[in-house]
């Protein structure tokens, strides 16, 4: 008699975490640690434990489905032994041809967002309309209020499907701007190079 | 090599050069959206192409060029051109360090992200329209006297008064019958008495006499006279000389 009885509570935490799969088969955006909370009725620590057992379940060389840690939340996606397949058979398109401005503008306003296309503009040095209105339209930034004062700009901020698409667990997980490129006493350096070799 | 035939691809143009010089000082294309860095790579393609080095053409895009990046430079910085104006020129040297470090820096950003797109070519996941459907807001109400709604389910659980069908029964004599009984009595006397006639009678028929006094008053066959507001109505055969005038209709 307690034989059965000792299974079922050996591995309650199996049966949660065949929910969470389910859930996540349904789900077609990344569903947070509280969303999953909600659904199941379950503590975080609880879900913890079993997205660990999923992941252990459902990781590169293990199975066609990959759990993964994106866009503040977890999702499903195909595994690597699986992609070229997919690629014959489905489309990308919000990735497809990122052109250099679209990439340079969803950089800016993936780091200073909520940004305005006037303050792209500026960076960048080219208008950011044709750029802004791609991504838009890819759903990779999206409107976020406007510049204070009447008539104030549209700002725009990445969405959590560029998170997704770039496998980003959040904006957080940007590299620091101080780790890339120059910083602007070299450049200046440069500058006065250039300005010496000028006047000699 | 002629530099005015330069044929051009870009983003927001395409084809030779010198339309595209044409269309920008029309104002009929917007040189903000002109990347001038790309002209310049189309151009310098083109000279690698050949194998002789043509530099009278060279000086000539030369100066197309930099008078296109004037121009270009001065319509997206109108206020900002003024702005670097009043600084020294120690300042203005900072200023646009920084804001050179800064598009670097972007830049640097936008090569990290093509390079986790490039090893994300590998990544196929489900994407759908709106994946969540949005959660209602929660209603917020103020705490609620449960009697209240019981007085209010008491009002409801009432039974209705009993809808009247009395009026179902109701008999209307018909207009004409009064209309031969007064014309009947107009033969006999000249005049009557209105109130007089009706004494007795129930409202609906009092009713319906009122309207065969209508019926009469309105073929001109009577004449109705009442003194005052309330005061007994009087009915006589219509006297025909003034019938004419009364068919001018006050009515």
């Amino acid at each position: 008699m307690d034989r059965p009885l000792r299974l079922i509570a050996a591995n309650p935490l199996d049966a949660l975490a065949r929910i969470i799969e389910g859930l996540l088969v349904v789900a077609t955006a990344p569903l947070s640690r509280e969303e999953l909370c909600e659904a199941t009725n379950e503590s975080e620590e609880r879900i913890e434990t079993a997205l660990g057992l999923l992941g252990e379940r459902h990781r590169e060389g293990r199975s066609g489905i990959v759990l993964e840690r994106v866009a503040g939340g977890w999702a499903f996606r195909a595994s690597r032994d699986a992609a070229e397949a997919c690629a014959r058979l489905f489309e990308r398109p919000v990735q497809r041809g990122l052109s250099q401005a679209a990439l340079e503008t969803v950089a800016i306003v993936a780091y200073l967002g909520p940004v305005s296309r006037p303050e792209i503009a500026r960076i960048r040095g080219v208008a950011a309309d044709s750029a802004v209105a791609g991504l838009l339209e890819r759903g990779l930034i999206a409107e976020a209020g406007r510049e204070a004062g009447a008539g104030g700009a549209v700002r725009y901020r990445t969405t959590p499907l560029f998170e997704r698409v770039f496998a980003l667990e959040s904006l957080a997980a940007l590299p620091r701007l101080d780790d890339l490129g120059d910083d602007a006493d070299a450049i200046r350096e440069r500058l006065a190079r250039v300005a010496e070799q000028r006047t000699a | 090599m002629v530099v005015r035939e330069l044929e051009l691809d870009l983003d927001a143009f395409e084809g030779p050069f010198d339309l595209l010089l044409t269309l920008v000082l029309r104002e009929e294309l917007d040189l903000a959206e002109i990347d001038v860095a790309a002209i310049v790579i189309s151009f310098v393609e083109l000279l690698a192409e050949r194998e002789t080095l043509d530099l009278e053409a060279c000086g000539e895009f030369l100066v197309l060029v930099s008078a296109l990046l004037e121009l270009k430079a001065r319509s997206l910085f109108p206020d900002e051109a003024a702005e670097l104006a009043d600084l020294g020129p120690e300042e203005a040297a900072e200023e646009l360090a920084r804001r050179l470090a800064e598009y670097r820096r972007m830049k640097e950003a936008a090569a990290w992200l093509a390079e986790r797109l490039a090893d994300s070519r590998q990544r196929f996941f489900r994407l759908g329209p709106a994946p969540l459907a949005p959660r209602p807001e929660p209603r917020k109400l103020a705490p609620q006297d449960p009697t209240q709604l019981a007085a209010a389910l008491r009002a409801l659980a009432a039974e209705p008064p009993q809808v009247s069908l009395s009026h179902m029964a109701l008999r209307f004599p018909p207009v004409a019958l009064f209309v031969e009984r007064f014309r009947a009595l107009l033969q006999r006397r000249r005049l009557f008495d209105f109130d007089h006639e009706v004494a007795g009678m129930s409202r609906i028929e009092i009713a319906v006499a009122f309207l065969a006094l209508l019926e009469l008053r309105k073929q001109d066959e009577i004449a109705i006279q009442q003194a005052a507001p309330f005061a007994p109505i009087r009915i006589a055969r219509a006297n025909v000389e003034r019938s004419h005038s009364w068919t001018v209709r006050s009515a």
